[in-house]
């Protein structure tokens, strides 16, 4: 078991998702079995590999830099569930 | 116990394009909330991004400009996080291989010297949108129109010492950014922000303590403060044989304290991992030179030419170079009256002070170059005094024409004629033979005072117009010959 249930619920707390103490022991062992596989790949070598960020082998093409998109705010907030004043209102966060 | 601190900053550089980052909105500031954004910066389902080219080539302009090496193959990554503001829940950053690597920035420091400091790393992301917690009562409002404005994020070594170095460094950035163009470096409008990590350590020792990082400061002062009020409270805890907690901080410029920010209470881990909706930045060599012939004269270049080329200071020229309009100004000034030291006076004096009164920047002088030159001429060839001048300068100043057009219409000239000055020198011997006598009894030192008395007397019947350099040598002659 290369993880524990503490670090599930770490990780768990940091993604927002929320994993019952039922679900803890099964989501560990998957959690564990998928790492383990990872220290496998680790095991080979790969000195002079460029990592591979993105499977497709090309570059990424630039835009330039002109103004194409235009206001539609309206359209685009209609579906958030609270707004006011062109604002997207949510539950009061305080630092 | 005597404490060192050791800072290393990290600027957000918002750059100068017309559009986001990743899309096509548009960045200006101040506009209507959410009318700046749209389905890519919210973050809509599906949407891809595309890189805008404004902001790969500003970000290597600030990497040729302090002479750091450009990442010949950049990657964008995601820095994974939740708030409010940040819609994907992830921002698109760049974490393990950034576009200006390592380079050594020149901090020119007010005694003249220059501080090395070592960048780190600058690299391209996104901005985030904002949070608004005054308008309502119950809830935050979420402006995305900020979201996705391109920033290149310059993290320097832990190079600091005093505060002093932190804030000529942000001045010195400042003035790069300003002068390649990338940034407009309007700190009031968030444009360069400011996050300080700071630790103490006892002095001479090496090992570094444990720091705290303040967020966000926005102004060059805030800067200053904030880094004396985190020294006094660390020294405090260490004094008291505490521990400092590592953690994020803000500065409360009303109260002058700075804070703990509960909301990141949990320590950070941000899980990057490649952004898979954008492909690698490759950057050749062929890019980088063209690039390279763009940039402009840089402020360290421009202050060394105008101490050797114009003979200026390097108090005037430190205080002219950072403001690219004003060195500009100062150049037009000199290509019309070839006197680069009264120029330099005159702007760093009357013109700034008038200028800083107003409220008004150097580009909307009202007095352009063109005009200060030509005050600058009449007095060079003597048709001004000094006093003359600065009434001349006010006509200008409201706006009532060229120098030679106001010494015209006021009869403002300074009269430099022999004949006229003889019989003005004349008359105010004549009239004050106890002064004259008192003068001739005096030595040489008390005599350089006495004659003082004279030329007061005859600037105020000439009404200030009588030439001062021609009046005192016409002066000693008379007094001399009453002997």
């Amino acid at each position: 078991m290369s993880v524990t249930p503490e670090d599930i619920e770490k990780v768990a707390l940091l993604a927002r998702l929320s994993i019952s103490e039922s679900e803890l022991p099964e989501v560990t062992e998957r959690f564990s079995k998928v790492l383990d596989l990872v220290d496998e790949l680790n095991t080979i070598n790969t000195d002079g590999v460029v990592p591979m960020s993105n499977p497709h082998d090309m570059t990424q093409r630039l835009r330039a830099d002109t103004v194409t998109s235009h206001t539609a705010r309206e359209a685009l907030m209609a579906s958030a569930p609270a707004q006011a004043s062109g604002y997207f209102l949510v539950p009061k966060v305080i630092d | 116990m005597s404490w060192e601190m050791v800072m290393g900053l990290e600027v957000h550089l918002q750059l100068a394009t017309q559009s986001k980052i990743f899309s096509g909105s548009a960045t200006q500031f101040g506009a209507e909330p959410n009318c700046q954004a749209d389905p890519v910066d919210l973050g809509m389902p599906g949407m891809l991004p595309v890189l805008n080219e404004e902001a790969v080539r500003h970000a290597v302009k600030f990497g040729l400009g302090i002479g750091a090496t450009i990442g010949e193959r950049s990657v964008f990554d995601r820095k994974n996080y939740f708030y409010p503001d940040l819609p994907k829940g992830y921002q698109v950053s760049q974490f393990f291989a950034p576009i200006v690597c390592e380079g050594v920035f020149e901090v020119p420091m007010a005694d003249g010297s220059l501080l090395p400091i070592r960048i780190t790393r600058a690299h391209l992301e996104e901005d985030a949108g904002k949070s608004v917690h005054d308008i309502f009562p119950r809830e935050t409002g979420i402006d995305l129109n900020r979201a996705g404005t391109p920033l290149l994020e310059i993290v320097t070594e832990p190079d600091f010492r005093t505060a002093e170095q932190a804030v000529a460094y942000l001045k010195a950035l400042h003035s790069l950014v300003t002068y390649l163009g990338i940034s407009d470096g309007n700190m009031a409008e968030g444009s360069m922000r400011c996050d300080i990590n700071i630790s103490l350590r006892e002095r001479g020792t090496d090992a570094l303590g444990t720091r705290t990082e303040i967020k966000n400061v926005n102004s060059f002062r805030f800067v200053e403060r904030a880094i004396h009020v985190e020294c006094e409270r660390q020294a405090d805890i260490l004094d008291d044989g505490g521990r400092i907690t590592q953690e994020t901080r803000l500065y409360d410029a009303e109260q002058n304290v700075t804070r703990s920010m509960r909301s990141k209470e949990v320590a950070n881990d941000y899980r990057y991992f490649p952004e898979p909706d954008l492909l690698p930045i490759e950057i050749d060599a062929a890019y980088i030179e063209a690039v390279r012939a763009t940039l402009p004269e840089l402020p360290g270049a421009k202050r060394e030419r105008f101490v050797s080329d114009y003979g200026l200071s390097e108090y005037d020229a430190t205080l002219l170079i950072p403001n690219h309009a004003m060195a500009s100004f100062f150049e037009a000034v000199v290509n019309h009256c070839h006197a680069a030291k009264p120029a330099a006076n005159w702007i760093l004096g009357d013109l700034l002070g008038a200028l800083n009164r107003s409220d008004i920047a150097i580009e909307k002088s009202p007095i352009s170059a063109q005009q200060l030159a030509g005050l600058i001429n009449r007095i060079e060839d003597g048709t001004l005094s000094s006093k003359l001048a600065k009434q001349v300068f006010d006509a200008m100043w409201e706006g009532l024409g060229e120098a030679d057009e106001i010494i015209e219409s006021r009869e403002l000239k300074q009269v430099s004629d022999t004949g006229a000055l003889e019989t003005m020198v004349a008359e105010v011997i004549a009239a004050n033979p106890d002064q004259v006598a008192q003068y001739l009894a005096a030595d040489e030192v008390k005599r350089k005072k006495l004659s003082g008395f004279f030329v007061g007397q005859i600037m105020k019947a000439s009404q200030g117009q009588a030439n001062p350099k021609l009046l005192n040598q016409l002066l000693l002659e008379k007094l001399a010959a009453q002997s």
